[in-house]
């Protein structure tokens, strides 16, 4: 910055007075940041022991002990075993998960529509176009809580159990959720995911001896079908060896309610059609945005030397693509797991909500926001830091 | 361009074949051809998607128009219709549009709208853009609409700020977040571009850890922790806490769309500045600051709008602003049927402000720009 160093211009040095190490830039900017140092500290001070004689006058305990406390209240939907009588810690925990799985499914959801539409977007059909541009405008304008808590009330307002509605006996959609058919549990599962598994390593292995193929012999093997055939075929290969299982847990109506299959709550349905929609639409802007930073004349010059637009699409506007793409997309990313926040307004035990409730119960409001806000700090410098590596390895390499 | 009126007429640019201007308009045969049937595959989707697209407007128009019903206060006459529900707007507008303001000083709340808009719309335009002129009229418009919303003067009962609510306190929390918001986001800006450490460091630290918690966690620390900072015996109104917190929230995400604009700065323009020997803020402030500005515009305006999306967030804290006074008022067992109908008024409402902002940025982008190619 060389616009606050040095005030002494010219090959002479003035002699040091009073008066010119006062006036001069490097005095001043140590008295400077002396002074705001003070003054953060004297803040940060006067702060601390407000707190400490506020929370004395009201008897209010601080510290972390409040963690180890049975939590006293019973939360609707526990991935990990849960009850009342466990600690505030464990119930914490259960929050996190929640947050995480709705994020997860959020993030997978809105990955999907975003990218759809944002291809739609730069679609050279005019209608579909112009169709993608409405639902960008609608869903990025409208409050992300709006939505959320219309989705809401949307599946409140659902008939009854007993009225569901029915997708040819297989799901149900009513106003306690939606209940659909999965394939009963089978000692296959387990190894067939593992399968899975396996083929995804296979392909990325193969994609990238494929690669190597090609940046030796200039030859191209297209990996598509056999990938595809690895993720898919090895599951159905272990599903045949395993006996073929086809037996399915399907919902059915017992009393007020479905048993059998998996019901997905409407509190967790709503929460996530609103946020994964919100993002869907910002995402679709982000992609577009890749897609068209491509250089017109590179499309060009690609359909000159006789590529398909298939290739053209794969080697050509992608890989440029991803690199503008990725970095927003992670704060997109980042933005939607913090909007899962909203949770509290339908009633699905995340994080902030059960905080919420422990921050009511115990009074120690300091703790229970500080583990919410550490707890999202973490997800979010996670999150960024593993898109960050994957930035690193789509970026240009340059000299 | 050359747009304006009294620009000469070039009448000797020579307008060659169409196909070589790739802005020419084709005539409706060919574009329909190039834009939607240029192979088979993309004439089957246009007709796809003609097709739902017909369907949908279809539905929208029966639901919306032809079966809806627009004005009634008996709700069973909707319950007989086949459409919409217009009428739940009619009759619940008030309570959807003031929140809990008494019924009878409701008019008020209508004046300080009318001022609050006035005053919004004269400081926009650029004729206006006079400070002996806009500052008198900031004063007077603050007071006359506070003392309007308090009222306890001229006869007017005295209303606390916790009974405030519907638009106007969207009005309120949105413009405070800009106006407290934006010096805050230009400072924070400032400080992690600064040389110093110190004021670096705080800035970084500041920016960071907002930006990395959801709004909501920022709200339950102005209501519930905000408090016991304060030496006992010292309150501060809790309207004004949620209004700085979520101003600092806002200031965070624009303070790295500034810095943007600040790094976009050429080193040029800051020796430039030294050679003059201006001070460090007379060059931010005339130099530095103006252009960074006006390249970061763009991105500042998307962040004004979700300014405006992110008051709606008070929900959770139990102020009545114009979202909260909606689900308030869908509780009425008589009309809570016609839902769809409410939050499509209250959506409709955040896409009229939501756009206008959207068209004043465009053109203000256009007036900073005009003398630059």
């Amino acid at each position: 910055m060389s616009h606050l160093d040095g005030s002494i211009r010219g090959g002479q040095k003035p002699r040091a007075t009073l008066g010119t190490i006062i006036y001069s830039k490097t005095f001043r900017t140590i008295a400077t940041q002396v002074v705001m140092a003070v003054f953060v500290v004297m803040a940060g001070l006067f702060l601390y022991n407000n707190v400490v004689e506020n929370l004395r006058a009201q008897s209010i305990a601080t510290g972390f002990g409040f963690l180890e406390q049975d939590a006293q209240f019973d939360i609707g939907e526990t991935p990990i075993p849960f009850n009342a009588t466990d600690t505030y810690a464990r119930a914490f925990l259960v929050g996190l998960l929640n947050t995480l799985r709705v994020s997860a499914a959020g993030i997978l959801l809105a990955t999907i529509l975003g990218f759809s539409v944002g291809f739609a977007r730069v679609s050279s059909n005019w209608l579909l176009s112009k169709v993608a541009t409405g639902y960008v405008e609608i869903v990025r304008n409208i409050p992300v809580i709006l939505q959320v808590i219309f989705w809401a009330v949307v599946l409140r307002n659902l008939p009854a159990a007993r009225d569901a509605i029915d997708f040819g006996g297989f799901a149900f959609l009513n106003n306690r959720g939606l209940s659909f058919a999965v394939p009963a549990t089978d000692p296959v599962h387990g190894p067939m995911i593992f399968a899975c598994f396996a083929g995804i390593v296979l392909a990325i292995l193969g994609g990238y001896l494929a690669r190597r193929h090609r940046e030796n012999t200039g030859r191209y093997i297209s990996m598509l079908w056999p990938s595809i055939g690895l993720i898919f075929g090895l599951p159905a290969i272990v599903w045949l060896l395993g006996g073929a299982p086809t037996a399915l847990s399907v919902p059915a109506l017992k009393g007020f309610n479905f048993r059998g299959g998996v019901t997905i709550s409407p509190e967790f349905t709503a929460l996530l059609i609103g946020i994964a929609l919100y993002a869907s639409g910002f995402i679709a802007e982000i992609v577009r945005a890749g897609l068209q930073a491509t250089p017109r004349g590179q499309i060009e010059a690609a359909r000159s030397i006789g590529l398909r637009p298939r290739f053209v699409m794969r080697f050509v506007v992608l890989p440029q693509a991803l690199r503008v793409i990725v970095p927003p997309l992670t704060s997109q990313y980042v933005s939607l797991i913090k909007n899962s926040s909203i949770a509290v307004v339908v009633g699905y035990p995340d994080l902030v909500n059960i905080g919420n409730t422990a921050m009511n119960q115990t009074g120690q409001a300091v703790e229970a926001i500080a583990v919410m806000m550490l707890v999202y700090l973490t997800v979010s410098l996670v999150t960024s830091t593993f898109m960050n590596v994957y930035n690193r390895l789509v970026a240009i390499k340059e000299r | 361009m050359t747009s304006s009126a009294d620009a000469p007429k070039v009448d000797t640019v020579i307008h060659t074949a169409d196909e070589f201007d790739p802005n020419a308009t084709l005539p409706f045969g060919q574009w329909m051809k190039k834009n939607l049937f240029n192979s088979i595959p993309q004439g089957i989707l246009t007709v796809f998607v003609a097709a739902c697209l017909a369907r949908f407007a279809w539905f929208v128009l029966n639901w919306g128009v032809l079966d809806a019903v627009f004005y009634t206060d008996d709700p069973d006459v909707c319950r007989a219709a086949a459409g919409a529900c217009w009428a739940v707007i009619v009759e619940k507008h008030r309570p959807m549009l003031f929140g809990l303001y008494p019924y009878d000083e409701q008019w008020r709340l209508v004046i300080m709208m009318a001022i609050y808009l006035v005053t919004v719309v004269v400081s926009l335009m650029p004729r206006f853009w006079n400070l002996k002129f806009l500052v008198p009229l900031w004063i007077f418009s603050v007071v006359s609409i506070f003392t309007l919303l308090f009222g306890g003067v001229f006869g007017m009962p005295f209303v606390p700020s916790t009974d405030w609510g519907g638009l106007p306190l969207t009005m309120i929390l949105f413009s405070g977040t800009v106006l407290i918001g934006m010096p805050v986001a230009v400072l924070l800006a400032l400080g992690r571009r600064s040389p110093l450490p110190v004021a670096k460091g705080v800035s970084v630290v500041f920016i960071e850890a907002l930006r990395g918690v959801p709004l909501i966690t920022i709200l339950f620390v102005a209501v519930n922790v905000f408090p016991l900072f304060l030496p006992a015996g010292v309150e501060v109104n809790k309207l004004l806490r949620i209004t700085v917190g979520i101003a600092v929230f806002f200031a965070c995400y624009q303070a790295e769309v500034i810095r943007g604009g600040l790094q976009a700065i050429p080193t040029g323009q800051y020796e430039a500045a030294d050679s003059l020997n201006l001070t460090y803020w007379q060059t931010t402030r005339r130099i530095i600051l103006p252009q960074a500005l006006r390249i970061s515009l763009p991105a500042i305006t998307n962040h004004i709008i979700a300014a405006m999306k992110n008051t709606s967030f008070v929900i959770i804290i139990g102020l009545f602003d114009i979202l909260t006074a909606t689900t308030a008022v869908m509780q009425d067992p008589l009309w809570r049927r016609y839902y769809v109908e409410a939050y499509l008024f209250v959506a409709a409402i955040y896409l009229f402000f939501g756009y206008a902002l959207s068209l004043y940025a465009r053109q203000v982008e256009k007036w900073i720009n005009q003398g630059r190619i």
